[in-house]
Order: structure tokens, then sequence, then C-alpha cells
């Protein structure tokens, strides 16, 4: 994250404004630099594509045949600025695989996506700030060491592994869930909620570590600072001092480290639809990365780290708004 | 260092970290079967002849996960040199130049990181070729970019110190700097990043095999191990749980020693008692 | 009438965590005892571990960090706060007994607006009305001289400056109208102009409000300000108690004396000879785009003598040594070398240019490289500049340290293993072993206790004398200009507004900065602090 003083000029009247504008600008910046990458990526392939698709035995006929289709002999720039015009619109254009509207199937996924990750993070936001403030409290006594202890595990486990576990579990052993975890359209909501049990709770595992870790840490930074000792030697209370004066300043670390771990939810997301066989942007990404259908690798790595950089984003903003030195300008 | 003063956690680490490097180094010495021969019917359950049971071909799981320690451990351990090399040598080279050099290599790396790495990496190897070569140089390149920060960031700290500046006044040259002034004294931090960094790519080595990019079958990893017995889990068959355990131990061992390492670094610094 | 505050036997230990070690319990504080009756002030003062701040806070019952209190009294009105449960404790504090931070920068919180945090404590202990809180802020504040007391507490901690966030610290703790308050360092980090306003107004304030309190410091003259009585702790033990006109006028122990005697030796200065080592001609220098920061700079160091360039934070004075060691080049003017001016950057200098002129930082701890030994510290230069290797290299580190007062036994210990002092004195070590013309000393002692500081003041004179070294000395404290310098440099903004022979330039007639400057040095004696606001008030005196 940027430093948000180094940037604030003496007699400045609206540091506030200038700054998130100016993140605002730098987000714009960086998404539109990672298409340029993402779509250059293509060009600096080795070989032709039309020739890897259809397999060397393919007649140069039906090889030029599939790149006028695919669009390969427009120049680069031209095919570049197409396919961003497209995406801004919504369209990503056609499928290699199965030659249908890549939108059609992103859109779909994508909401399963968000629903997945979106019940992951209700859950784990709140717990994980409760099991952070629970563990400052009780700072090196028994709570405290016992959920450090766990945490540091469950950050070594891969998110397949917890899956696999639940799955064993919990669906085939003591026929709680269901497995796998399809979900369809015109599903109410509570069935949604029974299908996608298993696959939260393997995300909530994974991310609520993490978070958890980064929140104690965050805190514990505000609670050693000098005025949460002045504050106990006001005489306040321990609830007073945590509410009043630690934290307004936690704030920002912690929104920090909320969208530093959603955002590693997002890729979370990936392997746990995978292992659960869940029809989200995760499961379809890989699938197309297995056959190198590249409209759809480049969409769905577009669209993930579109939802990545505007998390950073929001973060920052949320830091930058939380800030009384910029808030308050001299 | 005395040995007394490492704690339990960290001995348990380090344990582990032998344990499965021992096996890495002496597979075919200590299998009971290679990793590709077909022994037995499939999934069969554990028994005297295949102690863990066999998996979904009737290879002995006992040997894959051998030989998988060998492949697991060297690939992880080649992309994090790999990483430490380029993150440390770009990040030291930012910092001590600094200019328009540390702004080129730092908002390139800003963009490299705006992309989460399994993201970048799944349309990376969804471009280039499937070979172990182009799998360790992704995973090195990706994983070089939270090096570099954390290099840049912690020879910046030491390079202002009065001592750096003494020896600049003195007339050393930057080699003498660099090794001499400022390396000993981020040995510390760098150490505890590369456990750190090791055990990222352990855990991202097994997902993309599990996902099916990483190391191509035959030959064996833990995290392919997953994917090849994952149907069995469908008939109560714990087989990919055998190498999914094996990874998460590993991990754990890893992380159990960067703890420690980390503690010993932040005990070094300590803040001095006030009177 | 029964004393206010009565400490018995006080006793304060600590577990301590080296590294690499199973941790053990150390004494900071053992058997002190004292009394203090209401409006009175007890200065406790003594050099760093001395343990004066440790039981500032044991008398609001607070340990900080791992510190426990282990034994004794700390009676208030006659009830031991020691005994008390924590909620009884808190009802006490922020009430009853306040406190004082040294770095009232970090010690208000910057979410929130002063006159919220000011009288937090008062509210919550229902001691007023929020109206009659507010109305005794603003009077607080007026008392302490704050500009615009009205609406000087709308405005956040980081709108103010350093000075006027002690000052509002102070109305803090005032303003509950508690019976005692801990000032722990007030001044210590600020300027000494500075100071001298808190310092006078912290004192007002206590007399007009009444309120007893217990003033903590490393500054015997500023202490001799405030206080009625005074403690001087070393160790964690009493050395000395009394009434404050006894322990300044007639101290009683050796450690007394010599912290009273420190800061009082004045030293004849040299005759001026012609030949300037070095020559400071016109530079102005700044950072990056900005404006300069230096302004026209022109000096001269006689050969074998010391010049002292003073000034506060931001008056240049460091600028201007980074711009004679060549870290930054000068926007214009040279800085000469015996006559020759020298290339501005380091980077173009020769190994000879460089070697002879030596720099000593303010910061041992920062100075030394951690992961070297005292012998490879001394020894690199002895290797770079003259090559020497082996036991010749050994025979000369030796001697080099037998020089500073240290033995060969430090050869191979670590800066982490060494004290402070002498960590000063290997880094005095390391520029001797370069054999340089000159020594620049930024503030060198300023980190380091009184006694200490002393240490390595004589140890600088003696070196000055027996190898005819030069030095450029820059502080900010006038007390070591008059004890060591033969010229001076009084440093303003980027400028020099004054400079000469120390005797000429330390007299009057003074410009008006100057006079202000030194005013504003606390002298070791009572009633100081008195006549100089009653010359300001009356300037025609």
């Amino acid at each position: 994250m940027p430093s948000q003083t180094a940037g604030v000029r003496r007699g400045d009247r609206h540091p506030l404004a200038r700054l998130v504008v100016r993140r605002l600008a730098l987000s714009i910046a960086l998404l539109f630099a990672v298409s340029i990458l993402i779509f250059g990526g293509l060009e600096a392939m080795p070989g032709d594509f039309a020739t890897t698709y259809l397999g060397q035995s393919a007649t140069p006929a039906a090889v030029a045949n599939l790149r006028a289709q695919l669009g390969l002999d427009q120049p680069a720039a031209t095919r570049y600025l197409d396919w961003m015009a497209g995406a801004l619109r919504g369209d990503f254009g056609t499928s290699w695989a199965s030659r249908g509207p890549v939108s059609e199937q992103i859109g779909q996924r994508l909401s399963n996506s968000l629903f997945l990750a979106g019940v992951a993070a209700a859950i784990s936001v709140p717990l994980a700030i409760l099991l952070g403030v629970v563990s400052v409290r009780f700072r090196d006594r028994a709570p405290d060491r016992i959920i450090n202890l766990a945490s540091l595990a469950a950050i070594s486990l891969p998110e397949f592994f917890v899956g696999y576990l639940l799955i064993l579990f919990f669906a085939i052993r003591l026929n709680l869930a269901t497995f796998p975890a399809t979900v369809h359209e015109g599903m109410g909501l509570l069935e949604r909620l029974r299908v996608v049990a298993l696959p939260v709770t393997g995300l909530v595992f994974v991310v609520l570590a993490h978070m958890m870790r980064m929140t104690r840490a965050a805190l514990i930074s505000v609670m050693s600072s000098p005025y949460v000792e002045t504050a106990e030697l006001k005489g306040l209370s321990a609830l007073r001092i945590i509410l009043r004066h630690a934290a307004p300043n936690a704030v920002a670390p912690i929104v920090n480290v909320i969208a530093l771990n959603l955002a590693y939810l997002v890729v979370g997301v990936v392997v746990i639809e995978v292992v659960f066989v869940y029809p989200g942007m995760g499961q379809y990404m890989v699938d197309a990365v297995t056959v190198r259908d590249m409209p759809v690798v480049q969409a769905c790595g577009l669209i993930f780290a579109a939802i990545y950089i505007f998390l950073n984003m929001l973060a920052d903003i949320i830091a930058i708004v939380a800030n009384p030195r910029l808030r308050h300008p001299r | 260092m005395r040995l007394r003063a490492i704690p339990a956690g960290a001995w348990i680490g380090l344990a582990g970290i032998a344990a499965v490097a021992i096996c890495a180094i002496f597979a075919p010495l200590i299998a009971p079967y290679t990793d590709r021969q077909i022994v037995g019917g499939v999934w069969e359950p554990a028994s005297a002849r295949f102690l863990l049971g066999t998996d979904n071909l009737g290879r002995d799981l006992l040997s894959r996960m051998i030989y998988g320690a060998r492949v697991t451990l060297a690939v992880a351990l080649a992309a994090t040199i790999l990483s430490f090399g380029l993150g440390i040598l770009l990040g030291f080279a930012a910092a001590v130049s600094g200019g328009l050099i540390d702004a080129v290599l730092s908002r390139g790396n800003d963009l490299m990181m705006s992309i989460p790495t399994l993201i970048f990496a799944l349309v990376a190897l969804a471009i280039l070729p499937k070979n172990l070569f182009v799998l360790v140089l992704v995973m090195a390149v990706l994983d070089s970019t939270r090096v570099f920060r954390i290099g840049r960031a912690v020879a910046l700290d030491v390079a202002v110190m009065d001592f750096v500046e003494a020896a600049r006044l003195r007339g050393e040259g930057p080699l003498w700097i660099i090794f001499r002034e400022i390396l000993p004294n981020t040995l510390s931090p760098l150490l505890s990043e590369f456990g750190l960094r090791f055990a990222f790519a352990i855990l991202f080595l097994s997902t993309l095999s599990f996902l099916g990019l990483g190391i191509q079958p035959p030959a064996a990893d833990w995290g392919g191990m997953v994917k090849d017995n994952k149907d069995g889990i469908i008939f109560g068959i714990s087989a990919a749980l055998v190498p999914g355990a094996a990874i998460a131990a590993l991990v754990i061992c890893v992380n159990l020693v960067v703890d420690w390492l980390l503690r010993r670094t932040s005990s070094l610094k300590g803040g001095r008692g006030d009177g | 009438m029964a004393e206010l505050l009565s400490v018995r036997d006080l006793r304060i230990g600590a577990i301590s965590h080296p590294p690499g070690e199973p941790p053990r319990e150390v004494t900071l504080v053992e058997g002190v005892s004292f009394d203090l009756a209401r409006g009175k002030v007890l200065g406790l003062i003594g050099e760093s571990g001395a343990g004066k701040s440790t039981i500032g806070l044991a008398t609001l019952a607070h340990g900080r960090g791992g510190v426990r209190i282990t034994g004794g009294q700390v009676l208030l009105d006659g009830t031991d706060i020691l005994s008390l449960g924590r909620r009884d404790v808190n009802r006490l504090r922020g009430a009853r007994v306040c406190y004082v931070a040294q770095s009232a920068a970090a010690a208000f919180n910057p979410a929130h607006r002063l006159i919220d945090q000011v009288i937090e404590a008062t509210l919550l202990r229902g001691l007023m009305s929020r109206e009659a809180a507010r109305a005794r802020a603003v009077h607080l504040f007026d008392i302490l001289g704050l500009p615009d007391p009205a609406s000087f507490g709308d405005r956040f901690p980081h709108q103010v400056s350093g000075g006027q966030l002690q000052r509002a610290m102070t109305a803090m703790a005032l303003c509950p109208n508690p019976a005692l308050i801990v000032f722990d360092e007030p001044t210590t980090a600020l300027d000494v102009t500075t100071q001298l306003d808190v310092l006078a107004a912290i004192k007002h304030a206590i007399e007009v409000t009444g309120t007893a309190a217990i003033y903590i410091t490393h500054d015997l003259a500023v202490v001799a300000q405030v206080a009625d009585d005074i403690m001087v702790l070393r160790h964690g033990r009493v050395v000395e108690y009394g009434p404050a006109r006894q322990i300044i006028d007639a101290p009683g122990k050796d450690y007394t004396r010599a912290l009273v005697s420190a800061q009082r030796t004045t030293r004849a200065e040299a005759a001026d000879q012609s030949g300037a080592v070095l020559e400071i001609d016109g530079v102005s220098a700044g950072y990056g785009g900005g404006a300069n920061v230096l302004e026209g700079v022109s000096l001269r160091l006689p050969k074998g003598q010391t010049l002292a360039i003073v000034g506060e934070s931001g008056s240049g004075k460091s600028t201007l040594a980074r711009v004679i060691t060549g870290l930054l080049p000068p926007a214009t003017g040279r800085v000469l070398f015996e006559g020759a001016p020298l290339p501005p950057s380091a980077a173009r200098r020769d190994r000879d240019q460089l070697r002879r002129i030596q720099l000593i930082y303010q910061m041992a701890d920062t100075a030394l490289n951690p992961r070297q030994t005292v012998r490879e510290l001394i020894g690199r230069p002895l290797g770079f500049y003259f090559g020497l290797r082996g036991a010749a290299k050994t025979a000369r580190v030796t001697q080099l340290l037998e020089q500073i007062e240290m033995g060969r036994g430090f050869l191979d210990r670590y800066p982490a293993e060494l004290s402070g002092g002498q960590k000063q004195r290997v880094a005095i070590a390391r520029a001797l072993a370069a054999e340089p013309e000159i020594i620049l000393c930024d503030e060198p002692t300023s980190a380091l206790d009184p006694l200490v500081a002393e240490g390595i003041l004589r140890l600088l004179a003696r070196l000055r004398r027996e190898t005819g070294v030069s030095y450029l000395f820059i502080t900010h404290d006038l007390g070591i200009v008059r004890a060591f310098a033969d010229s001076v440099a009084i440093m303003h903004r980027g400028k020099v507004v004054r400079a000469g022979r120390k005797s000429a330039a330390l007299s009057p007639p003074f410009d008006a900065y100057t006079a202000r400057l030194l005013a504003c040095v606390p002298e070791m004696r009572l009633g100081w602090l008195e006549e100089t606001l009653a010359m300001r008030k009356d300037p025609d005196q």
C-alpha cells in the first residue's frame, strides 16, 4: 500500500479528495496494464495457436480458415482494441472450445462464484475479527496460544486437502451434506445454502486463519501504542480503551487485512470449486486452461484481476478516509 | 547459539523436514517398489504387502509417496531458490541504485502483484508449453515479486544506517558495502522469509499439480497424487488424503521453523528496558 | 497535616529476556521511600536506568511491559494503592492522580479532538458536567498560555506543535483537579527555547491550581527550577534526598556533586592562530527541488582547535555536516581543506581526502555495524587506509583501545555487549584509526547520560591535545560549547546568525536570536526561571 501521508502537501485544502482520486486513477491504470499483460501473453505464445489447436496434421487451408474464423489474421493492436471494447460492454468473444459466446457462460458462473465467496466472507470476516480480539485480549495466555497454534496449522493445509476431508466425513461417512455441490438456476436460497455448506466451510477454514492472524498483529500494534497507555493511566476500563481508543485507529489496518484476504478468497474459490465440482468461474477457468481455450482464460483472468484490484483499492480508500490527518488537514 | 534455546516446536519442524529430505534423497533405497510399477489391484486397502494400500492404477502408494517427496521437495526448493535469487538481486539493486532503476523495477513489481498469483499462473501455463522447466520458472518469477518487496525494504532499512554511511565515507566500494555491511544484517529476516516462501512453494506446486497444471504424469508428486486418487473419495477410499496429509505435515513443519526464526529475529531487535 | 503521598520501601522488578538465554528476574528499584505534602513538587533525577520513570508510574500503580511492583507501599492519603483492586485503581487514575508523558505527540490519540481527550476522564468519573469540564479546560488552556484557548481544543493532535501538545497534556492532567500529577520528562523532547516556555507554563499551572507533583527528568538544572525537594537516583537506589537548595548548593554525595559540576565547567579558549584547516565558503544547499536548508554559510576552523556549531532542530547544522562530508553536494559555495577546494561529492574525493575528515555520529548504536567485533570495526580503516594486516593491525587496534581508555579485553566483543559510552568510545577509536586532520562530531554526547557524556568530552579534549586533531562540534547544548569549544557559530533557519571566538560570541551585545537562545538555557541555580521570565516581561531591565 503506498504511503498516504507522503503525498500530502502543506496548504493543500483537500488532500483527502485528491488522494482518493489519485488512488482511483491508479486502479484504472493498473487494470489497463493488466489487460495488456493478459492479452499480450497470447502474442508471446510459442508457435501458432491455430496449428496447435488443430494438430500437426491439419492442412494449411484448414489452419488459414480457423485463423480467419478466430480473427487471428488481424493485427494484434486491432484485436486488442476489439477485445477491450467488447470486454467493457461485457462481451468476451467466442469460446474456442464450445464455439459459444463466453459471456453467456461467465454470467451465471460469476454469480455462482460471488455467492460462494460472499457467504464465506459473511461468515469469516466477523469470526476473524472476533477471534483476533479474543486472542489479543488474552494475549500470551491459553486462548491466544490455542488460537495461534490452530491457525498456524490451518494456514499450512492445502485447500484441496481440507475440501476432501470435509467431503469424506460430512458427505460420505456421515451423509450430512451433498457432494458434488451442484447448483442450477431456479434453486431456492435455502436449498442453495445447503448445497454450498461444505465448500463454504472449506473456504472459511482456509481464509479465517490468515485473516485472524493478521487482525491479531494489527490489533497488537495499535494496543502497544503510547496513547493506549495514556488511556490506561486515565483509568479507563479495558472495554472503553478498546472501543474508543484502539478501534478508530485499528480500522484502517484491519480493513486492509480483510481486503487482502477477500482477494485471497477469490483465489481460494478456484481450488474449492474444482474440488466440489461447483459450477463457478474458477472451475471454468481451470477447464479452459487445460484445453487452452484462450478467450475464456483471458476473460476469467481479467475478471479475477479486476475484482482483486477493486478490493485492494477499496481497502486503500477506506484507509485514506479513516486517517484523521487527511480528514482534518492543518 | 545454544541448542537448548531452540523450542520444542522448532525441533518438531526440523525433524519433520529432515525425515522428508531423507526420503527424497534415498528414495530408491527406502521404497519397496518403484513409483511406476503396477503391483496390485486398484485401490487395495493397506496390508502387509502395501503398507498404505495401492492407488487408482494399482501402484504401491507408499512407494509413490517416497518418490513423490523427491519431486515435491526438489521442484519447490528449486523454485524457491530461483525466486529468492531473483527477488533479492533485483530488490537490493533497486534499493542500492535508487532513482529510475528503482522506480521501473518497483512499478513493474506492483503490476505483477496486482494479479492474484494463482490466476497469473493459470494464464501463464495456458500459454506456455507444459514442461518442468517452465513450471519452475513460472513459480519462481511469480513468487519473486514478494521477495523483491521484502529484499528492497530490508536493504533500504539497513542502507540508511549510519554504519553504512560511515563505510561509504571511508571510500568503500559497493561490493564491500553490500556483502560486508548490509547482507550480514539482513540474514536473519531473509532466512525466515526463505522459509515462508518455501512453504508457499510447496503449497503452490501441490495446488497446480492438483489442478492438472503442475507435474505431469506418470511422474509422482504429492499434489498430483491427490488428483489421481480423488475419485476414490466418493467410494469412501481415503488414498487421496495420504498425500494431502503429507503436504500439510511438511508445510506445518516448515512453518514451525519459520515461526521460531521470526521470533528470534524480533527478540534480537527487541525493545530495550526503560528506566 | 498528614502527607498526601508516602512511598515506603518501594521495590520493583522485571523479567528480562536476554536473547538465547532463559528469562531471569532483575531488580529495577530497591528500597525507595519518600513523602510528598499537598501542593509540593518532588524532583526525581537520575540517568537512564536509574528507575525514575518506573517509580513515577508506580505512584499510579502501573508497571510498563513486564515490570512488576514486588514490595513496599504507595500510600495516597493513607490508603495503599498497591493493595487496591483494578476497579479502585482506575477510579484514582485520571481523577486523583494524573500523568504527563514525555512524548505528548505519541500519547494523544490521533483519532480524537484534543478537548474530548482532555475532559474524557473528568466526565467519566462524574466530577463535572460536560459544560463545566469544557469551561475548565478552556481556562487551563489559557493558564498554560495556549493560543486561542476557546477553540484550541477543537483541533486534532496533528494540527498543533509539539510544545503546544505538551501543554495540552498538562491541561488534560490538571482538568479533574487532581491531588497529584506525575510529569515524566515533559520537556526533554523539546527544543531549548520551547522548553523554557513549557517549563514556565507547567510551573505556573502547578502554582495556580495548588496540585502536588512528581517531576521526573535527567536534567538537574531543569528540576532545580520547579522542585521543592529533589531525590537523586542511581541504579534504582536513592543516592541523596533533600530540599532542592541543599542538593544544588551543598550536595552531600560525590555522585550528586559530579552531576552538579558536570554542567558548570568552562574552559578558556585557545589563541587564534591563522592557519585554517577547514573553510566553508558561501555554501547554500537543499534537498531535492525544495528550498535551501543552508543559505550562504561561511565558517573557518583553525588547526588544532574546536569550532562548535550551535542551533535548534531544523537550524541546518546537520545539513552542514552532510555538505562537509560530501554526502550532500552544495548548490553553491565551496569547502576548502588546507586551502584547497574539496570535490563537492564524496564519491569524487580520493581515499586520502576521505581519510583526513572523519565523522562521529550522535547514535553510536547505529554507527557501529552490529555484526562486526571491535577488532574488525577499528581494524578496517587501518587495513583500508594503511594496509596494516595480522599482528601489526592487532597491535595498533590494541594501542587505540588503550588510547580511548578501554583494554584489549574488548577486542572480540560485539557492539551489543558494550555500554552506550563504550560504543561511542569505539566510534572515536575508529575515527582516530584513520589519523584524520578533522573529526566532525555530530552531537556525540546528546544521547548519553551527563556523567558518561562528560567522560567522552574529557577523552576528546585529551585526544585534541595529544594528536593535534581539529574538531567541528555540532551541538544544541551551550554548556558543552562553554566547556569544550574555542570558537562558535550559532545557526538559525539555515543561516549563521553569529560567529566568532567563544568569548566574544557569547558576550553582549547580542542579536535577538542569540539573546533568546542564551536566556533559555537553564542554569543550575534556584530562581533562575523566575528571573528569566521577569526579564522577558520587562525587557528594559
